[in-house]
């Protein structure tokens, strides 16, 4: 499940920034200001077309892996508590494979130069 | 993190700039406190933190003009520190450095701290090293050629002089074992409401592999790592940013400056981006840090990465309260940390 702050938060404060201070402004601060703007732009955009399938096989996992049903955030939160409580472990069958799962989906679209996912991917032979 | 009242103390002085206003202060401190000054010149800002601004200018003397920095609170404003203070503050963070400089470790000379009458808050004058703090540039510019394969052996050693400097009279600083740093991060994750599983495995991880308190708590630099070093042709020639010094752990200065953020994209160098583990530890051990426990170099490797992933994850009240993209991209990037987390506990194990 992607995390916060939501696409539309991102997309609502980027139109801000560019009605608001880059049509002010000028300078080198807000040249770096204006490819933050750009980069959450793009993790939106990966957002809308990677996530939906993403989430929907992360659900597909989260349900046999709890054998529970519920939507992503409640069986996402019930994981998190149930790793709390050591009843799921790494050793746990499919514990490690979904959490792998999940964060390389995240990764694609949070941030996919981040050196530590590309090592991943060729560490796990590009799954 | 910080939950300090600041009153601002620039003053009403709407005709001036900051600029001008702290150049003349300064000339005013380097007539009382610098002899033989003949005043100051080209006082310029660096950066402006939430949490300090730092300034460059250069004193006037008869024999070459010396470059400083000063560092204070942002505005010249006084900040209250509260027990939930996660930073040490500006006066004893001075006090550190002279402790350490004296110690040998390489930090810039303390050459004044600020009172209430030098009219520019709360912080410090010191010497300005010359160099490259960089990171990215470090581990790729052709300029560090020559020097990197010998960065980590370097940083050991200076870790090593760092934790052997005696604390008897050191200012009082937050004693900070393993337990403590582990329940602290833990509050901060709970804080976000928002459900992190991968997280939830390194710390039940954490709790599992806690090392047992150090023979000796030794002072902590707290953020040891390539960024918050001066580099220049023959290596590092300061340590900065002391904000988070405390007494504890020593090796979890050595796991830090070994996570992946740390490592500015060249992955399989773990220590900065420049070196190996083994050249870190042989470098501290041989200039007299305690043996390293590689079981608990790994512990506090993994609860660098989980450390930061809390601290970006913890953006997003300042980002919702605000009015900063940047912020949001941030929050964002904590996942970077939980596929850290993922090639440390359930991958081929650490590079």
């Amino acid at each position: 499940m992607q995390d916060e702050p939501r696409a539309d938060e991102i997309l609502t404060r980027v139109a801000n920034f560019l009605k608001g201070p880059a049509t002010r402004e000028s300078g080198p601060h807000i040249s770096f200001q204006l490819r933050v703007a750009a980069n959450a732009v793009e993790i939106c955009q990966r957002q809308l077309t990677l996530a939906p399938k993403a989430e929907a096989e992360e659900l597909a996992r989260l349900r046999a892996l709890l054998l529970a049903d519920g939507d992503l955030p409640t069986l996402n939160r019930e994981l998190a508590m149930r790793i709390r409580a050591g009843e799921l472990t790494l050793e746990t069958p499919g514990l490690a494979d979904h959490l792998w799962a999940t964060t390389l989906a995240k990764l694609a679209v949070d941030q996919p130069n981040y050196s530590g996912y590309r090592a991943a991917l060729a560490e796990r032979g590009g799954q | 993190m910080e939950r300090e009242r600041a009153m601002a103390s620039d003053g009403a002085a709407p005709s001036r700039t900051p600029g001008e206003i702290v150049a003349e202060r300064l000339a005013v401190v380097a007539q009382q406190h610098f002899p033989g000054s003949r005043g100051v010149a080209k006082v310029t800002r660096l950066t402006a933190g939430a949490t300090q601004e730092i300034w460059r200018f250069d004193l006037l003397q008869a024999d070459g003009d010396q470059p400083l920095i000063l560092r204070r609170t942002p505005g010249g404003a006084v900040v209250e520190r509260t027990a939930t203070s996660t930073s040490i503050g500006l006066e004893t963070e001075a006090e550190i450095l002279r402790l350490v400089f004296a110690a040998g470790a390489p930090v810039p000379e303390v050459r004044h701290v600020l009172t209430p009458d030098d009219g520019l808050g709360q912080g410090f004058i010191m010497t300005f090293v010359a160099g490259e703090t960089l990171g990215g540039r470090i581990v790729r510019d052709p300029r560090f050629a020559e020097v990197r394969p010998r960065l980590a052996r370097q940083c050991g050693e200076i870790l090593a002089r760092i934790h052997a400097t005696p604390t008897e009279n050191a200012p009082p600083l937050k004693h900070a074992g393993a337990a403590e740093l582990i329940e602290q991060l833990q509050s901060s994750y709970q804080a976000t409401d928002w459900p992190r599983p991968v997280f939830e495995l390194a710390f039940r991880w954490l709790g599992a592999h806690m090392p047992p308190p150090p023979t000796r708590p030794r002072l902590v630099h707290g953020d040891f790592r390539n960024g918050n070093l001066i580099f220049d042709e023959t290596g590092v020639v300061a340590v900065l940013d002391w904000e988070l010094a405390h007494i504890g752990d020593p090796m979890a200065d050595l796991g830090w400056i070994c996570t992946n953020p740390w490592r500015f994209g060249v992955v399989d160098k773990p220590v900065g981006g420049f070196g190996q583990r083994e050249e870190l530890w042989n470098g501290y051990e041989a200039a007299g840090g305690d043996p390293v426990n590689r079981a608990h170099a790994l512990f506090w490797e993994v609860f660098g990465s989980l450390r930061w992933g809390v601290m970006c994850a913890g953006m997003i009240p300042a980002f919702r309260a605000g009015d900063s993209v940047e912020r949001g991209v941030i929050a964002r990037r904590a996942s970077e940390n939980e596929v850290d987390l993922m090639r440390l506990l359930a991958g081929k194990g650490a590079d």
